[in-house]
Parts: structure tokens; sequence; C-alpha cells
């Protein structure tokens, strides 16, 4: 910073210009190389690096699809846990928010007080425990046991209480109320509509976080036919699976990339501006 | 008045409050504490395999602690996960902070913002492994980066990025500072853009620099949040698993500079060594539930 002491606005605005474009590209980058060595085959590929594409991205895909590896099985696998734990995990956090948030009962306050101060702490720290009650419960390479800790997650639940607080809702209840509407039928029907943009934002995150999640189901999940996405990626250099074939590998990687990236720059505007109103009050 | 009147509602209501949380709360004990105390349980245990023999659980109370302690290994990795914490957050804050200062400056009247916020969001969201996968297949000795610096004839052999210490944690680090520096730039705009427009107006009206209004006002407001941001990362850090476990197959190599806390828990979990993992856990669980009650304090204290 102290070097552009004094510079002018025009001067500033270049040198912010630059340095965003370079790292635009440091962003980018990688993921064009991904879906270029995508297009070649292994062959080619040992022939040296080349910026251009070829056409030759079926040609992998249809030997990923021939190897041992359940490629698809997995990705299906991961969609089923991942809409599971994400729908499941909005709506119980959200439900203990809207409670948390418009009832008074006894032992609130420390209720309330226990959950923020856990919050942050990692859930790795429980998993010993929770191999041996999943083992107990004869739950074992289950998707039930992916989905069962998400049913309560604290981030989410702060979140959505956080949103809650920023809207005035307290006489619109009423009135509610006033026209004979249950409590569980106000909150389906008039909190859950005024309150999707954040509920968008936080499944977006949820679903996500279970795509992705690559520590628990490793420890989880045993036959083949249960595996989710992560765990075919971390095999692809480990086994034989593939043969060491890079367009394969690339092809694959791209596979578990790629729909994330096509989701997000769809909902993009939302989630970067849900992002900063969670922001601004944390 | 108006207060005993909403507290005469609110007890009327309060089954509901109650029918509200319950479901989060059974969730909550029977998946996460529940399991947290058999942790701490297990701690005290001996209780491992040996081949195929079961051997434990044997009370030993904090038998397994001295042990780990005791031995250098813990403490290697320890450090290694700091250090890889470390290499990627002093960038990742160093950026974030000049980046949000810019995003937010409205003299500079950056065009295309949302398009560069959107861009360097993104790896946030990539799949660890993957990304890590992919890393792995671009840094190796035949990768396209290799084919790269021999084309540009920077180098005439291959560099074995990952036979040696200092570019395996750089490109682990990398990643770290790669998918998260959006997300911090993201969190300090929106600190940034809370802060009373009139504070600028008025050093500016007084001839200060943009220089000296981000030392001598964005900087000190922003405390609180650059607090926040510091040890969720760190608490984030601690947690290391996805990309050093793919980028070195699970070994940690070179010579396990790269084992983190979580790749060492892992792999006593994975072979069913109950007593230790249980120890591992319960250590870092006083760690992250210390930096945890900090983040706690300092948000509440923010707030008020």
């Amino acid at each position: 910073m102290r070097e552009k002491h004094g510079l002018n606005v025009k001067k500033r605005r270049m040198i912010a210009y630059v340095l965003l474009i370079a790292i635009a590209v440091i962003c980018l980058f990688w993921l064009y190389i991904l879906v270029v060595n995508a297009t070649r085959t292994d062959a080619e590929m040992k022939r040296g690096f080349t910026m251009i594409p070829a056409g030759n991205l079926w040609v992998n895909w249809k030997n990923l699809l021939e190897s041992p590896l359940p490629v698809i099985r997995s990705m299906c696998n991961s969609l089923i846990v991942s809409t599971f734990a994400s729908v499941f995990s909005i709506y119980f956090a959200a439900l203990a928010a809207y409670g948390f948030h418009m009832y008074e009962f006894r032992g609130k306050h420390v209720l309330m007080t226990f959950v923020l101060m856990i919050m942050m702490v990692p859930t790795q720290v429980n998993t010993l425990g929770y191999l041996q009650l999943v083992n107990r419960m004869n739950l074992a390479d289950t998707f039930l046991s992916l989905i069962l800790p998400r049913l309560a997650v604290p981030v989410t639940f702060y979140y959505v209480k956080q949103y809650l607080e920023s809207m005035s809702l307290q006489s619109l209840v009423e009135a509610a109320r006033i026209d004979g509407a249950g409590e569980m039928h106000i909150f389906h029907r008039m909190i859950v509509p005024l309150i999707r943009p954040a509920l968008a934002v936080q499944i977006i995150f949820e679903f996500v976080a279970s795509w992705n999640n690559y520590f628990l189901p490793a420890l989880l999940l045993h036959s083949d036919d249960k595996k989710t996405l992560p765990i075919i990626i971390g095999l692809l250099r480990s086994a034989n699976f593939v043969d060491q074939d890079e367009g394969q590998i690339y092809v694959c990687i791209a596979f578990a990339i790629l729909p994330v990236v096509v989701i997000y720059l769809l909902l993009s505007k939302m989630i970067i501006q849900g992002l900063t109103a969670g922001g601004d009050k944390g | 008045m108006n207060k005993k009147k909403r507290k005469g509602i609110g007890t009327h209501y309060a089954k509901w409050g109650y029918i509200c949380i319950l479901p989060f709360i059974i969730g909550y004990l029977l998946f996460s504490l529940g399991p947290l105390i058999m942790t701490i349980g297990n701690s005290f245990f001996i209780n491992y395999r040996d081949g195929l023999t079961q051997i434990g659980p044997i009370f030993n109370g904090l038998g397994n602690y001295v042990k780990l302690l005791k031995n250098a290994d813990i403490w290697k990795y320890l450090l290694n996960t700091i250090i890889l914490w470390l290499m990627g957050f002093v960038p990742q804050i160093t950026l974030s902070l000049l980046l949000a200062n810019w995003f937010a400056d409205p003299q500079m009247r950056l065009k295309g913002s949302g398009f560069f916020k959107t861009v360097i969001y993104m790896p946030n969201l990539i799949m660890a492994s993957a990304f890590a996968a992919l890393f792995f297949g671009l840094f190796a000795a035949w990768g396209p980066i290799n084919g790269l610096l021999m084309q540009l004839h920077l180098t005439q052999e291959p560099f074995l990025f990952f036979s040696h210490i200092w570019s395996t944690r750089g490109l682990i680090a990398f990643l770290s500072f790669l998918m998260w520096f959006g997300n911090t730039t993201l969190l300090l705009l929106a600190g940034i853009m809370n802060i009373d427009v009139s504070l600028y107006e008025a050093a500016q009206v007084d001839g200060a620099s943009s220089v000296n209004i981000f030392w001598k006002i964005t900087l000190p407001i922003l405390r609180p949040i650059l607090i926040y941001v510091a040890i969720t990362s760190l608490i984030g850090g601690l947690q290391l698993f996805d990309v050093p476990q793919i980028m070195t197959s699970g070994t940690g190599n070179p010579s396990r500079s790269c084992t983190t806390m979580v790749m060492f828990l892992n792999n006593h979990l994975f072979s069913k060594n109950y007593g230790v993992a249980g120890a591992v856990s319960v250590l870092m669980f006083l760690v992250t539930g210390a930096f945890s009650l900090i983040v706690y304090f300092t948000t509440r204290k923010a707030k008020e």
C-alpha cells in the first residue's frame, strides 16, 4: 500500500485493473487446462503440453465409463445424499431458528448461548463416537449415516436466525393469528416464503458441503456401489482402476467439478448478495 | 407495559417454541454431542487392533494422552498444520484487504466488480479433493506445468514438485489460498461497506490520502472482523485434510512434512486405533473449542 502514497485515482485504478485481471486469470486458468486436458487422449498429452483443445472428450468419457470405476453410480449417490442432507438440514435449522426467534420459553437463552458457543467446533472431533454409534445402529455403509449428522447444523441455524432478526415479523404473525391461522401454518405458508432468499443461499451451501465431503464418507462407505464422487476422486491416483490414463482422470475430475461451477454461475448473483448480506451482520 | 403484554402472549405459545426447536436439538444431541461424549470416553481406554486381534477396551486413565504428547509425531503434525495454514493465510488476508478496499472505494468506480467477485469466490465451492487431484496431475513430473516450463526453456529436466518439502507445502497452501481468498474478500467488503461514509468524507475534506484513510480509519474499524476472519480461518486450517490427503496420496510425504492433524486422526480411525484417535480428537476439540469461544465473545462484543 505504502508505495502508492499520493498516486491519483486514475493510476490507482490502472493498478487495480491489472491486478484484478491477473487474479481472474489465476482463478480461471486451471479450469481451462482441465477442459483442454479432458479433450485430449493420454497419448496426445504425453507428446507435450498445449493450450488448444483436441476433439477426444467423447473417447475419454467412453473409456472412463468402461473402466471398473463406478463413476455414474457415484454421481447418483452423491446427488441422493446431498439432496436429502441439504433439504433436511435447512428445514430443521429454519424451524429451530424460527422457534428461537418468535417464541419465549424457559431455557431459551441457555440453549441459544450453547449453540452459538459450539458453532465453530469442527465435526471431525466427534467422528470417532459417530462411527461407533453408526455401527451400533447397524447403519454402517448406508446413505442415512451421512444424512443424520446434517439434521442439526449450527452454522445454518445461525445464518437463518440472523436473517429473521433483520425482519420485523411480529405484527405480521399476530395478524395471521387473529385470522385464525395455526402456528405451523404460519411458519410454512408465511415465514418460509418470506425468508426464501436466505433459505436458497443456505441450501446451496449445504448441498455443496455434502457434495464435496470426503472425510466422513471415506470412513463410512465401504461397498463400491455406495461410494460417493469424492471417494472416487480419491481412488483415481491410488488404484489401478484407470491404468493411469490421464485422459480418463481429467474427464472424471471435470465431471466432479463442472456441475457445481455451472450451478454457481447461474446463481452467482444471489449467492454473492446473500454472502455480503450475511457478512455485515456477523 | 408493552414488554409484559408480549411476555404474556409468549408463555401462551411456549409450547410451539419447544416444538420448533425439538428436532434440531434432538438431532444435535444424538448425532453430534452424544458422539463427542463417546469420543471423550474412548480417549481414556486402551482400545486398538493388532492384526486381527482386538485389544481392550481397558481403562487407562490419561495414559493415551501421556503417550501421545510424549511422542514427537503429534508436535510435528501440529507444526505442519500451522505452517500450511500460515502459508495460505498471510497472502490471503493481504490480498483480501487490498481487494475489499478497492471494491468499496467509491472514488475507484471499478467496472466489472460483479464479474471479479463472482470469479474470485468460485474456487470456494469447488470440491477440494477434485481440486487437489487436478493439481496433482497438473504439477506431475510429466504434467502440463512441467511441459510448459520445458517449452519455455525455464528448466531442462522436469521439476519434481511432489518430491520437495517446500514445493509440496507451497502447492497445498496455494490451493487453500485460492479456495478462501474470495470468501475473505467478501466478508471484509461487507465490513467496510458498513463503515459510516461520513467518516471518509470528513477525512477527504481534511486532505487525507487514500493510504492514510486505509491505515487510520478502515483498518482500526475493521479490527473485530479481522479477528473473526483470522480465528475462523485458523479453525478451518486445523481441519485441513482433503487437499494434502489427495495430493500426497495419504502419505503426507515428502518425509511426512505435509501430514496434518486430521490426516493423523484419519489414519488412527482407519486402523481402528480408537484409544489414540480419541485422545487426538479431544485435544483438537479443546483447541478449536477455545478458539470458538473467542469468536463467540468477539462477535458479541462487536454487536454491543
